[in-house]
């Protein structure tokens, strides 16, 4: 059951930061979907609309472009792996084989633990230490197959992003 | 207040950060707490330094000596040696390809001494979160100098005579961009900076916002009084969190400083920087669909005209620059347009920040005056290849750009020159490949970031980058015919020329300069069933070599699908209806028995 309240209070807040009002759609949805973790619930997606004033439709097409934010609830850990050509000719390509392997995931999916959810990422803008993902908020670059199922499966004993 | 004897610059760019640079920081402060040494070592941590390679990096002035690939023991020893002793620890000194440690101090490293920075004159030096490091650098100096002794044409007038040119990828005109914003009626105007940044391989405005972020804020005050804008935004991507508290902490510091909000400097003149965050979506980084993320909407372009200069958010006259081309602004209003005109070439005046990646020994960034070779920019500074094959190619300009053949190296590097050769300058980036990296997979693979990130509006773009991508699949799995290639060429030219913006206009560039120039390997994939660069899965085999085989069954032991088999101490053999060509086996073998032959 999603609390009602709390959105609208979200939507408050978003408003509240502005010099103009009229914008405040997707800075709103990125406010609800922190709240909730990583994705938005649909019914959230409407206290949305209807504090904003905006048809759900509105809402609902914004929040379905734009690749990072998720109607489907996603999992603790959300690995995005970039798969630009910087990464690609360093090894990428064996960096999305061991992610989908380990996991038992391919893109867009989650984990049956609810741990990981496997993602594509444009360039992350650190090709200099290609390839590269980034888990939540944090990056990690140089990786290696081997460095990859160090990392997952430290995350998996309950270690912590770094 | 204690005389600060050492200054010791740490790199907290986000490809240091990834390879360990906290851990490196706090033992460095603890270290020095240890030794009691806090009055007199100041560490700061600044944005990128751009040898990203090497991180995590640090730099001990007075000296400017230039450690690399530090560990927490790293810095345990270099506070014992050098910050105590005054001995400088060669085996974290820059090397020469030779091996040799350089001790000479950070400017006259290869990497480094070639550079000439002027966008990213601060990056790398400054602390980012502190607006009196900015400040002691010259911050803020010219905009004070263009509110108290310029009206807003001798500001335009000025950048007009620079010559600087959008640092985006087209190189339009920035003075004259806005002279037409200012030109333009509108009850209000905006000012944008677009750093949705976004084209793969590109990081040069990643680093500015992390490392320089105030640089930024002055340079759009500044445009702001120079097209008649009380109001500007930046349109930063989710992607780059960093940049996001930077830019946050700088605009929060400006504001207390009076460097924004109501009165400026006492002269009368308001303006106001707003974040915009998008929220993953490519093409945002055209400017329509940027606009059209601003106001809350899908990230969908519309036609052109009406520019932005004319009709931009909301509906109302907009300059939109790019990141770069913003950093370059103060340093032409304190030194003035003779001065940048004097560096570059005639037609691109200045310098550009190039990103470095893929196949090369030095990646990273680099700002160099325009008019370099591609050789030297590669090889000189680059370090060239860093897997010890020759590079076959450079790509420059992302899903939008071509690639360019190592022929062509010693063309220098400007808007005309690349153009020519059927690649862009784009936004900076230059990937590198080598002999082992095969050209019909790379337009494959930037085909596939087309088909990914349109945004399905025009027919052209959202249908014909997905036939491409069809031949593209079929040619490197082997099943392409000659009629395809004629197909690929055809499609190629109509998306050009009927795609709406553009995304769709220039996705098809890099598959027409890889048949420019490398026509005979999509022919070795489509005739003979061969990819030449042994790259493409589908025409490749594994193979063992039974003269060198010893039999000590690592191989078969890696292989996740057991493709291989064979007794102890015999030579083995693969099953290539198995292998799924992972390459494991390869990596595990000691005695080089193993290759991949096409076909």
């Amino acid at each position: 059951m999603v609390d009602r309240e709390k959105v609208s209070a979200l939507v408050k807040e978003a408003k509240s930061e502005r010099l103009e009002e009229r914008d405040v759609l997707i800075n709103t949805l990125h406010k609800v979907q922190d709240y909730f973790g990583n994705y938005i619930p649909i019914e959230a997606a409407e206290v949305v609309a209807e504090e904003l004033g905006v048809p759900k439709s509105k809402v609902y097409e914004v929040l379905t472009f734009y690749t990072m934010f998720s109607t489907k609830p996603r999992g603790k850990y959300v690995i995005r792996v970039c798969v630009n050509l910087p990464c690609h000719v360093t090894g990428g390509r064996e960096i999305v084989q061991t992610l989908q392997e380990t996991l038992g995931v391919k893109f867009g999916e989650t984990t049956k633990d609810g741990l990981f959810t496997l993602e594509t990422t444009s360039c992350l803008g650190l090709c200099g230490v290609a390839p590269v993902i980034m888990i939540n908020d944090q990056y990690y670059g140089d990786l290696t197959p081997k460095k990859l199922i160090e990392l997952i499966n430290s995350l998996r004993n309950g270690g912590d992003t770094k | 207040m204690p005389l600060t004897a050492t200054t010791i610059l740490v790199c907290a760019g986000g490809a240091c950060i990834s390879a360990g640079e906290e851990s490196v920081k706090q033992t460095l402060e603890a270290e020095i707490d240890r030794y009691a040494l806090r009055d007199v070592v100041r560490v700061v941590e600044t944005g990128c330094m751009g040898a990203c390679s090497l991180g995590p990096l640090m730099v001990v002035y007075p000296e400017g000596v230039f450690y690399q690939k530090l560990t927490p023991q790293a810095a345990r020893k270099i506070v014992e040696e050098h910050i105590l002793k005054g001995r400088i620890v060669s085996e974290y000194l820059y090397k020469m390809p030779t091996g040799e440690a350089v001790p000479e101090a950070v400017e006259k490293l290869p990497f480094f001494s070639r550079q000439v920075k002027i966008a990213t004159r601060n990056v790398g030096y400054i602390d980012p979160s502190n607006i009196e490091e900015y400040i002691a650098r010259d911050g803020y100096f010219a905009l004070a100098k263009v509110l108290k002794e310029m009206t807003p044409e001798e500001v335009i007038d000025e950048i007009k005579k620079s010559g600087l040119r959008g640092r985006g990828g087209a190189g339009f005109p920035t003075g004259l961009k806005w002279e037409l914003t200012r030109k333009s009626k509108g009850e209000k105007k905006y000012i944008v900076c677009n750093a949705d940044e976004g084209d793969p391989g590109a990081f040069m405005d990643r680093s500015v916002l992390e490392g320089d972020p105030h640089t930024i804020l002055e340079a759009m005050t500044i445009g702001g009084y120079a097209i008649g804008a009380n109001q500007g935004y930046i349109y930063v991507r989710a992607e780059y969190p960093l940049a996001i508290e930077r830019l946050n902490i700088a605009i929060a510091q400006a504001k207390e400083y009076g460097f924004l909000g109501k009165n400026i400097l006492n002269s009368g003149f308001d303006f106001d920087v707003e974040i915009r965050i998008g929220a993953g979506a490519f093409v945002c980084g055209e400017e329509t669909a940027l606009i059209a993320s601003i106001e809350g909407r899908r990230g969908q372009p519309r036609v052109k005209p009406p520019y932005p200069a004319q009709s931009g958010v909301w509906g109302l006259p907009t300059v939109i620059n790019n990141v770069e081309t913003f950093a370059c602004i103060p340093p032409i209003i304190i030194k003035g347009a003779q001065w940048f005109k004097s560096i570059g070439t005639e037609k691109s005046p200045g310098t550009k920040v190039f990103a470095l990646a893929g196949k090369i020994t030095n990646t990273g960034l680099v700002e160099v005056p325009m008019g370099i070779t591609l050789r030297e920019l590669l090889y000189e500074i680059g370090g060239g290849s860093s897997t010890g094959k020759k590079i076959k190619a450079v790509q420059t300009g992302g899903p939008s750009g071509g690639c360019i053949p190592s022929e062509y190296f010693d063309t220098p590097v400007d808007y005309e020159s690349l153009q020519k050769l059927g690649a862009i300058m784009g936004s900076g980036g230059m990937i590198v490949m080598d002999e082992d990296d095969c050209m019909v997979d790379v337009a494959r693979f930037f085909l596939e970031f087309t088909v990914d990130e349109s945004c399905g509006k025009c027919t052209p773009c959202r249908e014909g980058t997905r036939q491409m991508l069809q031949i593209l699949n079929k040619i490197t799995a082997g099943e392409g015919t000659e009629e395809d290639l004629q197909q690929l060429e055809t499609l190629a030219n109509v998306i050009k020329d009927t795609s709406l913006c553009g995304l769709g206009q220039t996705a098809p560039n890099p598959v027409l300069s890889t048949l420019k120039y490398y026509r005979h390997e999509y022919e070795a994939h489509v005739k003979e069933k061969r990819c030449p660069s042994l790259k493409c899965k589908s025409l490749i085999r594994y193979v063992i070599d039974p003269t060198k085989c010893v039999g000590c069954t690592a191989c078969a032991r890696v292989c996740p699908v057991k493709a291989i088999s064979g007794e102890v101490r015999k030579p083995h053999s693969i099953d290539n209806e198995i292998c799924i060509r992972c390459g494991s086996c390869i990596e595990v073998c000691r005695f080089g028995a193993i290759s991949k032959v096409s076909p």
